[in-house]
């Protein structure tokens, strides 16, 4: 299946291979960086580019290319997810995936590597079962090999792998167990200009962070489980148990781990917790234009809305901006024509505003006054969607374990500005 | 501590000091310390006698292979470390190994008998990762050590060492493909298995070596929809596209019914404009006739099975097991149920942006099959200013698909929008997409021209140019309506610069010059000005409107057409020369002109139809969804074609699997519990035919699952149970199936002891100390829990067999008128698995009420227990009463002393057990039994001879000799127990064979055999 995995960096260098099968020369990554060149965005290179002889699968993130060769059919989704899982495995390595922690890490990369694949197809992709093969590295660890000289390498042999529930360790022991839960929701939003909404979703997660002993059983209920429109689960999750009652039950991994994805049925109406009022204008013929935006909460049910941060790709014409925020900082890039505006919390007593003036290039043409206005944020201790865990119940083991249930509301796609043609003008 | 390490150490420090002067840095590498002398250095550490110098050299040797530098050299050096006792180290020398055992091929045959030697090893993990490491050595001339090795892995005890085997298949088929027949036979071997664990990893070697040997399946294919849930996220993908195939070759269409709406249907009102009429009625007449003759269709239960199965893991959170899983309902669900697959698509959607990218262009294709499915989710396919332009223009391909009456309006709004956005390739794209939407959709065609003709005042040049060609194509379909916009589109030749619109401007007032003759004229006199500076394309379009002009209106434009091929003629671009040529031979008469010129008119103003706007991603779907050759839109090397349904159902028998061989026992609990609920299945169950019994079994299967599924729920304690257990419902339906039919053996067993006629393999075991039930069953890891649950789970289920021998416990006359009786009823006793159940029998033969009978005073030996049996506190004359009372004979013979009490006597009586009473219900396979059997000899067998008279030479005589001796019922076994019953037949009568089951503490001794015509057996 997977040939070989070559990881290049943004400058274009190969700067780790790894082979499966027999040796496949670099310079098949030649195509890759035709395609490349060709791309105007580093994300625009096509996942999936047909080579007279293989075929080449990429995935990007984080500013690295992971190029997997492939020779024959084989789902493209297949490599792509495997690639996604590689990467997901070194930051839970290394804590960063970037060239120097992979460059750094080189031998533990290539052991997970090896136990990662058996001949192109995947063998051990848990993350437990790995970090029992192989342990992560750590400051400690490092200092502690290189003086005794001993290995990373786990010595026992991977039970895990024979168990009927492989994606947990077996003998853990922790002497404070605790179980966490994050409900984050992402709010995905088209909005008008005017302010009404063209699309919005909520998607949220849970993700867990359970360090309990031994193999506990446990149980997750929700006050409103049929907010869950669509869900998909960690294997651990038994399904049947979910189609008939709408209860979580699981033996958990060990560590973190994202429990449960789910999309929140778009026929709810979904709050728009952020408003965002802007104006901008350019005069025909002038060299100035006006700039003003102003930002105000909106449903949020009394929690304040933080780390609120504003974009908008100006138009190419704009160039300089020279404006006043009445709290936080604003940057522009003349080069890209990127403004953005560290706004930090919304203060509902007294809004935020960006205004001021724009300059123009000279004898440019009017430029579009509609830009897209992307904007971030977090609001804590609220999940938007009304979602509520209504108990976490644990059976198997004795101990009482502490629970925790955080829940945190952020913005995932959420753009806005742009003018929608009204439909009388489109049947005009 | 040594000197000899003293040294080691002193020289691990200075190297460690001096390690980055190694220069594994590539900048220093190779210009300034020779690799010679580089490896010179990590040689010595390789055979220092230090594990760390080892794995510090290693290291660097891997780092090394990272980073694609050479170090084929070390390969001796490193070699010589494959035994070290250092795990890392040894891995280590793994990677390098398998990475330059190519190159170095006889080099790398050093190393081979370690791991023959690690092939042996007790320790399952130790044999799966010396296998794993041989198999991937690519050296032919180890090809028949590594066969070797993969059949005798495909036939290890641990399922992971069989994993490790399937991954080999494919390894060694690309090292020989000649060893291709020989491996299909370990494949079949292997897909015969039934843990999950190599579920997966045979059916990839299977897609890899032999996927043409689709009959491999048959026998194989309930088991493989049982087992899927259980398989591993990547094993279920290469599992489900293997049986989207195989469904394909067995299964009927599932939409024959319905194919005929579907092409009415087809909102795209493409017939009107490309499909003639006739076509269109014939078509549809065969597909009546067709329709006519087929049966109403009947979904195979296998086919049905095989969509329930899958259906859950739409659920997944790997975006390849939910796209797998929407192919197969793509390709296999009736048209009602395909919609479910459109939600957890949609859900991909907010993946990563190169999952995003597969999904749309699936997405885009299922779009033209079966739009209806995404219309509720058209929301999602939005654009977002920060999607990337690969994105952006799968959505837009997929809102078009979409678009119908009903929506057109909300999506051309959604367009306008697009229009605005800074990304250009985008905006040329959105441009395509009103036009297509425009060509689908009647209704909107005007309105979506006078949008473009908007857009054709735009700044934007590129948008203008996109705006004309598309609008040349939307023009060609009612042309005399718009003269004005051709006009409006005259004038634009005077500023836009894109050649590609400008070539269509020119075109269309060539083509509709008696629309506009006034104008076309005057166009041809500007053209001919610029001629010599315009584009290939543009040039040949000139020429075209010349010849287009001087055959409708030669008068005022004969001299331009001279001018404009005079141009063309000494042109750069052989094209452009050729097509002046050859239009002017054609267009201007002269007296060489050949017959073709009277024609002229006819060649170039035919009337031409219009262009079809549609969908690249139209067609596809004849690729397999989701796989590379669909993406890529060509067959990828090594696409399995996704055969079309075949006309007439395959036989579905082939998938029968006579004697399910094996029951699962990972839900023993709620087996037991069903199993009391359900009534017995008629007698003619039995016989029923394949695929009767496939449709009871899913019938039951469905009535069943909440009953379960509750069950379940009730018991929070089941923890230590996997998620198999409740998923595997379907398995459990048909093991219970069985299970029943064992059971209704039993009971019949009791009436007429042999049951010859009887398909099902049983036996029953009486040992000397305990009661052995022997099924056959699947192998289970976990022998010991699995002991104890199924004894549990007897409790109910065994009846007593064969008929009961009374023993005399207390005679009516000693007893002073209190008969008492027992008999060992083979019954589990329930309050305790460890004790033997033993029925007693009370009778009274006075003529007073006996009162308040007990037990008391029990005298037993260390170890043995006793239950007694609840006080009766009346019985009147001339009644009998029955209980049960339990003892734990610990396996001995010794007898329990105890007193039976009544209000006025005591009794001492004494229970001993015969030999063959002892007994506990234990599951085992075939293989287990045989391999107990082979470990009871000596002191725990029992022989006894039995003279047959000359009356009893058949068969079945001695059967019931033997029987009756041995104090066993019967049943059926498999062919090999049976041969062993006619070889000692064969002997005179003679039967010893010695039977049991060996548990640690006990031993068991007995008589098991089998007996009847074995249907199974080929």
């Amino acid at each position: 299946m997977i040939h070989s995995l070559f990881l290049v960096n943004s400058s274009g260098d190969i700067f780790l291979e790894k082979h499966w099968k027999s040796v496949v020369s670099r310079s098949v990554c030649d195509y890759f960086f035709e395609a490349q060149e060709r791309a105007s965005e580093p994300e625009n290179v096509p996942p999936v580019i047909p080579t007279p002889h293989h075929y080449l699968i990429s995935v990007l993130r984080h500013r690295i290319y992971f190029v997997a060769v492939i020779q024959s059919e084989v789902p493209p989704l297949f490599v792509i997810e495997f690639l996604h899982r590689v990467v997901d495995t070194f930051q839970d390595y290394f804590g960063l995936c970037t060239e120097a922690a992979i460059k750094d890490n080189v031998v533990v990369v290539y052991e997970l590597l090896e136990e990662m694949l058996d001949n192109g197809f995947p063998l051990a992709t848990e993350s437990n079962i790995l970090k029992e093969l192989i342990k992560p590295p750590t400051i400690l660890r490092t200092v502690v090999n290189t003086i005794t000289g001993s290995t990373n390498v786990g010595e026992q042999l991977p039970t895990g792998q024979l168990s009927v529930v492989p994606w947990r360790r077996t003998g853990v022991k922790y002497t404070n167990n605790e179980a966490y839960f994050d409900v984050v929701e992402e709010i995905d939003a088209i909005i008008d200009k005017s302010g009404s909404t063209i699309t919005a979703e909520i998607q949220g997660v849970i993700d867990a962070c359970v360090k309990l002993t031994g193999m506990p059983d446990l149980t997750l209920s929700f006050m409103n489980p049929r907010l869950l429109d669509d869900v998909s689960f960690h294997p651990c999750v038994r399904f049947k148990r979910w189609e008939a009652e709408r209860i979580l039950s699981f033996i958990p991994p060990d560590g973190n781990f994202r429990l449960l994805s789910y999309h929140v049925s778009s026929q709810n109406l979904v709050a728009i917790p952020v408003y965002v009022k802007h104006n901008i204008t350019f005069r025909e013929g002038s060299s100035q234009g006006r700039f003003e935006l102003t930002l105000g909460p909106k449903q949020t049910m009394g929690k304040a809305v933080e780390s609120v941060l504003v974009s908008s790709q100006l138009p190419r014409g704009v160039l300089n901006a020279n404006l006043n925020a009445s709290q936080g900082t604003y940057t522009f890039d003349p080069v890209t024509k990127l403004l953005t505006w560290d706004v930090g919390k919304i203060n509902p007593q007294k809004l935020p505003s960006l205004k001021g003036s724009m300059s123009l290039q000279a004898g440019a043409s009017k430029p579009d006054e509609n830009p897209t206005i992307i904007i971030q944020f977090k609001i804590q201790q609220m999940a938007i969607s009304g979602l509520k865990v209504n108990r976490l119940d644990m059976y198997g083991e004795k101990y009482k374990p502490f629970k925790g249930i955080k829940y945190m509301t952020k913005a995932g796609k959420f753009q806005t500005g742009m003018q929608r043609p009204h439909v009388s003008c489109v049947k005009a | 501590m040594s000197s000899g390490s003293g040294f080691g150490d002193e020289k691990g420090g200075s190297s460690s000091v001096g390690e980055p002067e190694y220069g594994h840095d590539p900048a220093s590498g190779g210009i300034f310390s020779s690799d010679y002398k580089r490896h010179d250095d990590l040689k010595e550490m390789l055979d220092s006698n230090k594990d760390s110098l080892k794995l510090e050299a290693m290291k660097r040797i891997v780092a090394m292979i990272a980073r694609g530098k050479n170090a084929s050299d070390l390969f001796p050096a490193v070699v010589k470390n494959v035994a070290c006792k250092n795990i890392e180290v040894k891995k280590l020398v793994y990677v390098y190994l398998v990475r330059y055992a190519e190159e170095q091929q006889d080099l790398a045959l050093l190393s081979i008998s370690t791991f023959q030697r690690g092939l042996k090893d007790p320790n399952q993990l130790i044999r799966a990762s010396a296998l794993r490491v041989l198999s991937s050595i690519r050296v032919t001339i180890i090809v028949p050590i590594m066969m070797l090795a993969i059949k005798e892995a495909a036939s290890d005890m641990s399922p992971y060492v069989r994993k490790t085997a399937a991954h080999a298949i494919p390894k060694l088929y690309s090292l020989d493909p000649e060893q291709k027949d020989q491996l299909i036979e370990v494949i079949e071997k292997l897909l015969a298995d039934k843990t999950t664990l190599v579920a997966g990893s045979v059916v990839m070697a299977f897609e890899e070596v032999c996927p043409e040997r689709i009959d491999l399946i048959h026998k194989n294919y309930r088991k493989l929809c049982n087992l899927l849930i259980d398989v591993e996220e990547w094993g279920q993908v290469v599992i489900i596209n293997m049986l989207t195939r195989y469904a394909r070759t067995q299964f009927l269409n599932p939409n024959v019914n319905v194919k005929s709406d579907l092409i009415k249907s087809n909102p795209l009102g493409e017939k009107a404009f490309y499909g003639s009429d006739d076509e269109e009625g014939k078509e549809e007449k065969a597909e009546a006739a067709a329709l006519a003759k087929r049966k109403p269709y009947v979904m195979d239960p296998d086919h049905r099975l095989l969509l329930r199965n899958t259906k859950p893991l739409l659920q997944s959170r790997n975006a390849a097991v939910v796209m797998a899983v929407a192919q197969l309902y793509f390709h296999l669900a009736p048209k009602a149920e395909v919609g479910v697959i459109a939600k957890a698509l949609v859900r991909l959607m907010r993946s990563h942006s190169e999952v995003q990218y597969v999904v749309l262009q699936n997405v885009a294709t299922m779009t033209i099959k079966r739009r209806g499915m995404f219309e509720p989710y058209l929301k999602s396919f939005y654009i977002r200013s920060t999607d990337p332009t690969q994105i952006k223009i799968l959505k837009l391909e997929v809102l078009t698909n979409l678009a119908n009456e009903t929506n057109i309006s909300t999506i051309l709004r959604e367009f306008q929008t697009y229009i605005k956005s800074m990304d250009k390739d985008f905006v040329a794209a959105t441009i395509q997409a009103i036009g297509r939407c425009a060509t689908n959709i009647g209704e909107v065609r005007d309105t979506c021209l006078n949008g473009l003709v908007q857009l054709l005042s735009n700044r934007d040049e590129l948008v203008v140019a996109e705006s004309v060609v598309v609008i040349k194509k939307l023009l060609q379909m009612q042309p005399e309506q718009h003269s004005d916009i051709i006009k409006h589109m005259a004038k634009l030749t005077d500023n836009i610069q894109v050649p590609m619109a400008r070539a269509s401007i020119l075109w269309l007032i060539g083509e509709y010059c008696e629309h506009v003759p006034k104008i076309a004229p005057d166009v041809l006199r500007k053209m001919a000005k610029t001629f010599t500076n315009e584009e290939d394309i543009v040039k040949l379009q000139i020429i075209n409107l010349a010849a287009k002009l001087y055959l409708t209106n030669s008068k005022q434009t004969k001299l331009l057409t001279q001018y404009v091929l005079n141009l063309a003629k000494y042109d750069q671009n052989y094209d452009i020369r050729d097509r002046a040529r050859f239009i002017r031979q054609l267009i201007v008469p002269t007296d060489k002109s050949g017959a073709l010129s009277k024609y002229a008119k006819k060649l170039f103003l035919a009337l031409k139809p219009a262009p079809v706007l549609e969908s690249p991603f139209k067609d596809r779907d004849h690729f397999q969804l989701g796989s590379l050759s669909h993406l890529l839109n060509a067959k990828a090397g090594g696409y399995q074609e996704l055969p079309d349904w075949p006309e007439t159902a395959p036989d579905p028998s082939v998938r029968n699997v006579e004697v399910p061989e094996w029951t699962k026992c990972s839900s023993r609990e709620k087996r037991k519990e069903k199993k009391v609920e359900k009534p017995f299945y008629s007698d003619s169950e039995e016989e029923s035919g394949p695929t009767e019994s496939a449709d009871s079994e899913s019938d039951s299967a469905s009535g069943s699952g909440s009953g379960s599924e509750s069950e379940e729920s009730g018991s929070g304690s089941e923890s230590e149970e996997s998620r198999e257990e409740s998923e595997s419902e379907q398995e459990d339906k048909e093991d219970e199936e069985d299970k029943r039919k064992k059971k209704k053996k039993t009971d019949r067993g009791k009436v007429k002891a042999p049951a010859v006629e009887s398909p099902e393999r049983f036996f029953f075991i009486f040992s000397r100390f305990r009661f052995l039930i022997l099924e056959v069953q699947r192998l289970a890891s976990d022998s010991c829990s699995l002991r104890t649950s199924c004894r549990r789970w007897h409790k109910k289920t065994i009846a007593p067999s064969g008929s009961v021998k009374t023993y005399e416990l207390l005679h009516r006359i000693t007893g002073e008128g209190l008969g008492v009786e027992y008999c060992f009823s083979r019954q589990p006793f329930s309050p305790d698995a460890h004790m033997v159940a033993v029925q007693i029998m009370f009778t009274n033969n006075t003529n007073a009420e006996t009162k308040n009978l007990h037990v008391e005073d029990p005298k037993l030996q260390s170890g043995m227990r006793i239950k007694e049996f609840p006080e009766i506190e009346l019985l009147p004359p001339g009644e009998m009463v029955t209980v049960v009372m339990g003892i734990d004979f610990c396996d001995s013979t010794q007898a329990a002393n105890f007193q039976l009490c009544t209000h006025i006597r005591k009794f001492f009586v004494s229970i001993q057990p015969p030999v063959g009473e002892l007994m506990m219900p234990v599951f085992m396979t075939e293989n287990e039994f045989k391999k107990e059997q082979g470990q009871l000899m000596g002191m725990n067998e029992i022989s006894e001879k039995l003279t047959l008279g000359e009356k009893c030479q058949n068969e079945h005589g001695i059967v019931q000799r033997v029987t009756s001796a041995a104090n066993v019922s019967r049943s059926s076994c498999s062919s090999s127990l049976k041969s062993n019953l006619q070889v000692c037949r064969k002997d005179g009568v003679q039967w010893d064979f010695s039977v049991g089951y060996c548990d640690g503490d006990w031993h068991n001794a007995g008589e098991g055999y089998s007996t009847g015509p074995n249907p199974v057996a080929p």
